[in-house]
């Protein structure tokens, strides 16, 4: 006999949903107008996503926290933070489809549309505490990325984009089976009955499973967050996608991932599991050095990002091993941070593509590419510059900071050869980051000017300057970011 | 002028933005120009400054990041004040003498970059500033030896860089580790250098940090066994770029033991005096032996400014006032005489194209006033009495005697070493036939370069006669770090040779 559910409208607590609605909304919009009117100009469809993630902004900002919807959802400090990082990093990266060339996955309406779908989704990923609406929400967001890949008409973006669903697809198996597990021994997929649970039976003759499940469910997230042995994916799927989507990718679903592997790997580490954590702080080390062991030996500059990135992602992982408040803020101080730089140097990569021809038969953007650019076009260089001793973490540029408060927060929980493991992978990582540098300024340029500034066009130039404020004036906010991360995590506990 | 400081750091910096709009011709009488406002201004700052107040004066500080303790926090005092004042002057002189040509305008806005890092790091009261200077200092120099430089230029400008960004990333963790410390003390985040001084540490912890700490400075020093990037950084840099490198970059790692090391973890200091001046040795002897087997007039100077650090880091760890105080001024009298050497080997490569000693010959003949210039610069760098270099050397090694006059001894015979390779240096180019025909033509000395080395020689000879009105404000400040490593002192050996090596001056 199954009791009826008594359901008022206070209690379902709508609000909370208006962010997800509106992008959801505005996305069903874009393709209702042209069902309308086809063959509007993108220029129509940019200012339109634009205007969603600003409404979509606007009410995350404005939204109370609290639980809702079935307490299905949960709008606390993590969900806040790490949906503004997500819907800044959008805001910023749909301009770049406004580029001086026609490329023709931005003259779909389809495309803003899938993006527009793919920020609900993981928005809805990031305010859940509940597995299965996790789920849903990565597979959503997943689905719209693969297709959105596959749009950046080369033979390399298919090939990107198959391999990306694959992965995808046995990470989502190995998500499936780990919340299984958790499910099994638990009996429940909200986290917050999954933390009470695994605390009274912590000597449970289940603990293989419990750990068990949890491991699975870090493999899924290692995918996701391309940690060794699960990154290697991630330079061919980079290289193969368009650059901004690719610096696109090297942020925000990972942000979205990490707000959501705190939610879960918090538990376990908070219950003060040492498995996991050590396994952790063992895919993170090994993944921010093999990384940047790789990046070393890269012709391309766009697989060099992508080696860079996955290192970053390496970085920021240690942060979730060491768990205290300050370490969880450092994970989104770090993004906010690096988001800046990072979509900065794909879109200076995005710049230089040109539309029909490659620079070599196998790579678009090889070193010798940019060889001399100071010479060629000086402002670029200098930015592109910026952007790499960013990357570097030389202070006062952004990613500096970002490190600074990692390895502060991993010294005060006293993993202090962690610090210093960081600092030497610090190091290595500013060889290949000189590399470029080297080439561009200390080179004769090889090939003729208009490779290299191809595709400029104004609101590039607005995104590229953006980011180049932030890198280089981080200094001037960065007390602002860490404030409010701050608040919001320790907050939200965690 | 209460914040002459401001001013004195980021003024190069905004003229080297301004100067992106200066026409090119014009861009080295921009740079001279500033260069000189720059210099003004901290001669300004040595008139204004209080000599009898032994601590940090013009203090500027307001917090940056607040939650994290990070500030803005200048202050200036007699250890750093020199330093600031040869530094500025260095630059002067330096863009005075440059001879390049091609790119001028790019080397002008860099150099300006330069000087802005190069007084920050001397300026900078909180860690995070400090770092903050220090590494941004690798980047105009990366680009002037990377751009200018050699023909192996690309590789010792990366070579310079990871080396001492490796250092410095090390000392990064160190200082977040006591910035840490201090906070579990006091419950606030600080990384002020004077509230640091206050915290102490237990042995176990001083040793590790001064470790770190040294690992940062020993690089850009550089100490013995990571010397290896210096002599391609001089090598392949053009003369400028040895200027600077050798007249300020380097004293930024003897400045940060004076600042950092010494007085936060005195302990440690004290227990390291041996490795320390066990490695300080061996980079004076071997490396003035390496600089007598050079054929490369420039590679022997870059040589004999390694084995001349190793005297400045030698007086540091004497522990004692004339030891310090012989260390600073003797940082003083490198930076100058070095540098004045690297421009003199610039201006005879200029003309030459060559800098190898074979080539030369019997110049003296040809170019009295360059030879009677470089004569009185290579008298300074070996010592000799009344000129700058002496009163250093001879500081340093009364200080150390009183720790070990063994070591001392060892110590003295580099000067003699030193005297070795230089004289046979100067004997080589200058005296004798001339060997090279084409060398005849070669001409003197033009008005130009003249106004650039006279001043040089003036302070060389001004400050070996007479180094009170330096050496006095120096040792004031010197005192007051002594004194805080007295107080900070836990273990009784440590206690006892601050007191017993400083109680003998006070009779």
């Amino acid at each position: 006999m199954v009791t009826p559910i008594q359901v008022t409208l206070g209690e379902l607590n709508l609000p909370l949903l208006a962010p997800m609605l509106i992008a959801i909304f505005g996305g069903l919009g874009i393709l209702i107008i042209d069902l309308i009117k086809s063959n509007l100009h993108k220029s129509l469809y940019v200012m339109l996503s634009l205007m969603i993630f600003g409404a979509d902004l606007f009410s995350v900002l404005g939204a109370a926290q609290g639980r809702g919807f079935f307490d299905l959802m949960l709008f606390d400090g993590l969900s806040i933070v790490s949906q503004i990082l997500i819907l800044i990093a959008s805001m910023l990266f749909i301009p770049l489809a406004l580029t001086s060339k026609r490329f023709h996955e931005f003259s779909y309406p389809e495309f803003f549309a899938l993006f527009v779908f793919m920020v609900a989704g993981l928005q809805f990923m990031v305010t859940t505490d509940n597995l299965i609406l996790i789920f849903v929400g990565i597979e959503t967001s997943s689905l719209a990325l693969y297709a959105l890949i596959a749009m950046h008409n080369r033979y390399h973006s298919f090939e990107a984009a198959i391999k990306y669903f694959t992965m995808g697809a046995v990470a989502a198996g190995f998500y499936a089976m780990g919340s299984a597990a958790i499910y099994a021994t638990t009996g429940s997929v909200e986290l917050w009955q999954i933390s009470e649970a695994l605390s009274l039976s912590t000597e449970n003759s289940n603990a293989l499973l419990i750990t068990g499940g949890a491991v699975l469910i870090l493999v899924a997230f290692a995918f996701k967050l391309s940690l060794f042995p699960f990154h290697t994916w991630a330079p061919d799927v980079y290289e193969g996608a368009s650059a901004p989507l690719a610096g696109y990718m090297s942020i925000v679903p990972k942000v979205a991932a990490f707000a959501v592997a705190l939610r879960i790997f918090s538990i376990y580490i908070d219950l003060g599991i040492d498995s996991i954590q050590t396994i952790i702080l063992i895919l993170s080390v090994v993944t921010m050095t093999l990384a940047n062991i790789m990046a070393l030996v890269q012709e391309d500059v766009k697989r060099m990002l992508a080696y860079s990135s996955i290192s970053h992602a390496g970085f920021v992982m240690a942060a979730i091993a060491i768990g205290t408040t300050k370490a969880s803020t450092a994970i989104f101080v770090y993004y906010a941070l690096f988001m800046f730089t990072n979509l900065g140097a794909f879109t200076m990569l995005w710049i230089s593509r040109h539309k029909v021809k490659a620079f070599s038969d196998r790579f678009d953007h090889p070193y010798e590419k940019f060889a001399g650019m100071i010479k060629i076009v000086p402002m670029g260089a200098v930015v592109m510059a910026l952007f790499m001793l960013s990357l570097a973490g030389v202070p006062p540029f952004s990613v500096f900071w970002g490190k600074l408060y990692i390895m502060s927060s991993a010294i005060d929980a006293g993993y202090i050869k962690l610090a210093i493991i960081m600092g030497l992978n610090s190091a290595i990582a500013a060889y290949y980051y000189l590399k470029l540098i080297v080439y561009m300024f200390l080179r004769e340029p090889v090939k003729s000017v208009d490779i290299i500034y191809y595709n400029i066009s104004k609101p590039l130039m607005v995104v590229v300057g953006i980011a180049v404020f932030v890198t280089v004036g981080s200094v001037f906010f960065f007390d602002k970011i860490l404030t409010f991360v701050y608040t919001m995590m320790s907050a939200s506990g965690f | 002028m209460s914040n002459i400081l401001t001013i004195l750091v980021f003024f190069p910096a905004l003229a080297g933005l301004l100067g992106f709009v200066i026409d090119k011709n014009s861009a080295r009488v921009y740079g001279v120009a500033i260069a000189a406002v720059e210099f003004i201004l901290s001669l300004f700052l040595w008139m204004n400054f209080d000599s009898l107040n032994p601590t940090f004066q013009f203090i500027e500080h307001f917090p940056i990041v607040k939650d994290f303790g990070i500030s803005y926090y200048l202050g200036v005092d007699g250890i750093s004040l020199f330093l600031v004042i040869m530094t500025t002057f260095m630059t002067l002189i330096g863009m005075m003498s440059m001879t390049i040509k091609e790119d001028l305008k790019n080397m002008v806005i860099t150099l300006l970059f330069l000087e802005m890092t190069m007084v920050g790091v001397f300026l900078a009261l909180d860690a995070i500033m400090f770092y903050f200077f220090w590494e941004l200092s690798l980047v105009p120099m990366l680009y002037i030896i990377g751009a200018w430089g050699g023909p192996l230029r690309v590789y010792a400008s990366i070579k310079f860089f990871l080396y001492t960004f490796v250092g410095s990333l090390i000392m990064l963790v160190g200082m977040l580790f006591v910035a840490y410390s201090f906070y579990s003390a006091a419950g606030v985040w600080s990384f002020a250098i004077t509230d640091w001084y206050a915290l102490g540490f237990d042995m176990k912890y001083q040793f590790w940090l001064f470790l770190a700490f040294f690992v940062g400075f020993a690089i850009k020093v550089p100490m013995f066994p990571f010397h290896t990037w210096l002599p391609y950084a001089h090598g392949q840099a053009p003369t400028i770029g040895s200027v600077i490198l050798a007249a300020v970059l380097l004293k930024m790692g003897t400045y940060g033991f004076v600042r950092f090391s010494l007085p936060m973890f005195p302990d440690a200091s004290i227990m390291m005096i041996a490795p320390i001046a066990i490695l300080s040795i061996i980079m004076i002897v071997y490396t003035a032996m390496v600089a007598y087997a050079q054929e490369d007039m420039k590679q022997v100077i870059a040589y004999s400014s390694v084995s001349h650090m190793g005297i400045v880091m030698l007086g540091i760890f004497a522990m004692n006032s004339e030891g310090i105080s012989g260390s600073v001024f003797q940082m003083l009298s490198h930076g100058i005489v070095s540098g004045a050497l690297f421009m003199l080997v610039g201006v005879i490569y200029d003309r030459t194209h060559t800098k190898y000693m074979s080539e030369f010959g019997g110049l003296a003949s040809i170019m009295p006033k360059y030879a009677l210039i470089f004569g009185i610069m290579l008298m300074a760098s070996v010592g000799l009495p009344l000129t700058i270099g002496f009163v250093g050397e001879f500081l340093v090694l009364i200080g150390f005697y009183k720790i070990s006059p063994i070591l001392t001894v060892l110590a003295g015979t580099s000067i003699i070493v030193g005297a070795v390779y230089m004289l046979s240096l100067f004997k080589r180019s200058f005296f004798g036939a001339i060997t090279n025909e084409a060398n005849r033509k070669l001409k003197d000395l033009n008005a130009n370069e003249l106004v650039s080395f006279i001043p040089l020689v003036a302070i060389v000879i001004w400050l070996g006669i007479y180094p009170k009105p330096v050496l006095s404000i120096i040792d004031n400040s010197v005192k007051t770090t002594l004194s805080i490593m007295e107080q900070k002192a836990i273990t009784p050996e440590a206690k006892e040779i601050i007191i017993a090596k400083n109680s003998k001056e006070e009779k």
